[in-house]
């Protein structure tokens, strides 16, 4: 009997019984951000911790005023203030061990100096004077990236590779909202939980990609909503509560560096500085708008909280904000220093050793300079 | 004196051979890419690693080639070697952002701090009957990002020689396996040491006195067989095969021209911005008063590369490049 004879009798086989690969429930996040400031939950919060944080928190926001100014003043040539965002900047630093790695974006400066890099040096991309002024393994902090989400299938290599080493190494790595569109944010994460990498993703959710709102990036319920697709717990928080997103972003990097795999973390934040000292944020959003984050200062959460505590007493309160101060000044006094530059240094880093065609280049160039300084003579 | 048994081998098992020698070589040396494990790589190139060495060396990753380069990076950057596979040349695009604002100059923005070693083996080129997307040549845009090398065998010895050098280099090398040449085979003794050249040097694989054919990978057996159908119009055609486009070798390239005084480069990629334009205006800056002609090129035309069936009309061939060697008898004023 032929199939088409079987016509009426014919029954299909069914597929072979599906089973979801992961249970998805473990996966979503709460309804509503993570908190900790404000609620009973901040009894339990190490006060030697908020006292980092809030040292690093003060820094950072003076740190980001200096910086703008320096733009004015042209020392700079651009500066993505994280203005509003400090805390997710504080947390991530804070909240690694000095064998893990930071994978930061173009806006996350404070992450870096809060991780130990020099103030100037982790301004030389936006300086000028070079790409990156630090050395990455220094500090185990990867170079500022510009390209949006590429960092993030970087870190999970790292990752992936310490643990093949047998090194209970972590990498966290730093994204914005627009930047979970871009396809490299989806085939990191999709690589990070396949191989189960110990890799942590932060997306500061700051509300804006430079002007076009989260509703114009997204459909998603939340940006945290988007892990349990590749299968790895997907966590919201608020991002303006440090001590908040420490706690969250401590559990990731304990699951991880426990073999648990990775995680994703949404800190909602916001931009309260334009997207850089380029842009007018006026065109595109309400000023009420942002007086209602203002409100929702993480510094002043913070202090708050420190106060109801009696853990910040004005002697404390002045000194974190001498050292502030006195950051401020070294960088101010630093940067307004004229880079020192050497033309030659174009050719001294291409490749390991110069190609005969860039040998020929490097010639021409010292034959310029040459002549240019017999001239200056 | 012993003599050495050569059996003939494809360039394909050169290849396999010189990734199983460097992963024994160095427990650093890592291959991953989409199907390079259980099955071997759809050439078969990586056939064995990851039973010889073990999944964690030789992996299977999701089908995804900016991810795949992406995380070669990040395993780059924590003392690895990763040697990826990118299937087929234009399965490579999606991977072109990783590979050009990352991978070529890594090296370079971190001031020499963050040297980035990662072979990234492509499988490029036609005259194999692929379907659309398995045939480009896309060497141009390798070799026009500063901070890449790129090199491409010809013959199988080259293959390994030049695979193992990529491997060994702390830099960023894009190798170009001409994959009809896969199955081109040699004497070749697999068992020997085999030599490693090192990456930048042309080699003139035939000796001749009447004009110089410039070319490299798919088309070097190619120019050969012209140089043997020259002969009888009288032409004595040297061949050289350049091996590596980056760095490139001006002095064999200019010392064999200026022997000859005639050049014609040779490529299956397209002629307009291809990279014959830049070798014939290198030799033509160095070479101007030893030319009796002006440099010519025999390339792939300025078109997507077509389908199957019309591939040929599309390679440059035999004919074609004797036609260009015949117009090397110019004249002023021709």
């Amino acid at each position: 009997m032929t199939v088409m004879e079987q016509r009426g009798a014919y029954r299909p086989t069914p597929p072979p019984a599906w089973q979801p690969r992961t249970d998805p429930a473990p996966l979503l996040p709460d309804a509503e951000p993570y908190r900790v400031l404000g609620t009973e939950a901040a009894a339990q919060a190490d006060p030697e911790l908020l006292r980092r944080l809030y040292a690093q928190l003060v820094r950072g926001r003076r740190y980001n005023v200096q910086a703008t100014a320096l733009t004015k003043q042209g020392r700079l040539a651009v500066y993505p203030s994280s203005t509003g965002q400090e805390a997710c900047e504080v947390a991530a630093a804070l909240v690694l061990q000095e064998r893990d790695w930071l994978f930061p974006s173009y806006r996350d400066t404070l992450a870096v100096v809060a991780r130990g890099v020099d103030p100037v040096e982790a301004l030389t991309l936006l300086r000028g004077d070079w790409h990156t002024g630090y050395d990455p393994h220094e500090h185990r902090v990867a170079p500022l990236c510009t390209p949006l989400a590429t960092q993030l299938p970087h870190a999970v290599g790292l990752a992936h590779a310490a643990r093949l080493k047998g090194d209970d190494v972590v990498a966290l790595a730093l994204v914005g909202d627009g930047g979970t569109s871009e396809g490299d944010f989806h085939e990191a994460l999709n690589f990070a939980a396949v191989w189960q990498a110990p890799v942590v993703f932060l997306v500061q959710n700051n509300g804006f990609a430079i002007s076009v709102p989260l509703a114009k990036q997204t459909a998603a319920p939340s940006l945290a909503h988007k892990a349990v697709g590749y299968g790895m717990p997907g966590r919201l928080v608020d991002g303006n509560d440090a001590a908040a997103v420490h706690e969250v972003l401590a559990d990731a990097v304990r699951r991880a560096r426990e073999g648990g795999g990775p995680t994703l973390v949404e800190a909602v934040t916001y931009r309260i500085d334009a997207h850089t000292n380029a842009d007018d944020a006026t065109r595109y959003r309400a000023d009420a708008e942002v007086e209602t984050w203002r409100e929702h200062d993480p510094i002043e959460l913070l202090e708050r909280e420190m106060n109801a505590r009696g853990l910040l007493d004005e002697d404390t309160r002045r000194t974190v904000r001498e050292a502030a101060e006195e950051m401020a000044a070294d960088l101010r006094a630093r940067m307004n220093q004229d880079a020192v530059l050497d033309p030659m240094d174009l050719f001294s880093h291409v490749y390991a050793e110069p190609t005969p065609q860039l040998r020929e280049q490097q010639a021409l160039l010292r034959a310029e300079l040459e002549a240019e300084q017999e001239g200056a003579h | 004196m012993t003599t050495v048994a050569l059996k003939p081998a494809t360039m394909a098992q050169a290849l396999t051979r010189a990734l199983r020698d460097a992963m024994a070589a160095d427990p650093t040396v890592h291959v991953l890419g989409e199907d390079v494990g259980a099955l071997g790589g759809v050439f078969r190139v990586t056939d064995g690693l990851a039973k010889e060495f073990g999944e964690d060396r030789c992996t299977d990753t999701p089908l995804a080639e900016a991810g795949i380069l992406g995380t070669a990076v990040g395993m780059a950057m924590y003392g690895l070697r990763p040697v990826v596979e990118m299937q087929f040349d234009a399965f490579a695009y999606p991977a072109f952002e990783q590979l050009i604002s990352h991978v070529a100059r890594m090296r370079n923005r971190t001031r020499g701090r963050m040297p980035l070693p990662i072979t990234v083996r492509v499988p490029y080129g036609g005259g194999i009957g692929g379907v659309e997307h398995h045939s480009d040549s896309s060497e141009a845009y390798y070799i026009a990002t500063p901070g890449l090398h790129v090199v491409t065998p010809a013959t199988v010895a080259d293959a390994y020689g030049l695979l193992r050098a990529a491997i060994a280099s702390d830099d960023p090398v894009v190798f170009l396996e001409p994959k009809r040449l896969y199955w081109s085979k040699d004497s070749w003794n697999p068992q020997e040491p085999q030599s490693v050249e090192p990456i930048g040097r042309a080699v003139v694989r035939r000796p001749g006195r009447s004009a110089t054919l410039i070319t490299y990978g798919p088309s070097v057996p190619v120019c050969l067989e012209a140089a043997e159908a020259a002969r009888a119009e009288g032409w004595d055609l040297e061949v050289v095969d350049l091996r590596s486009l980056v760095p490139f070798d001006d002095e064999t390239v200019a010392a064999s021209v200026r022997r000859t005084g005639r050049a014609v480069v040779v490529h299956e990629s397209g002629s307009f911005g291809g990279p014959g334009g830049e070798i014939a205006a290198r030799v033509t800056e160095r070479c101007f008063h030893h030319l009796e002609a002006p440099v010519l090129r025999v390339a792939g035309f300025d078109l997507p590369y077509p389908p199957p069936m019309l591939e040929r009309h599309h390679l440059p061939g035999v004919d074609r490049i004797l036609d260009a060697v015949a117009r090397l008898q110019w004249e002023a004023g021709n």
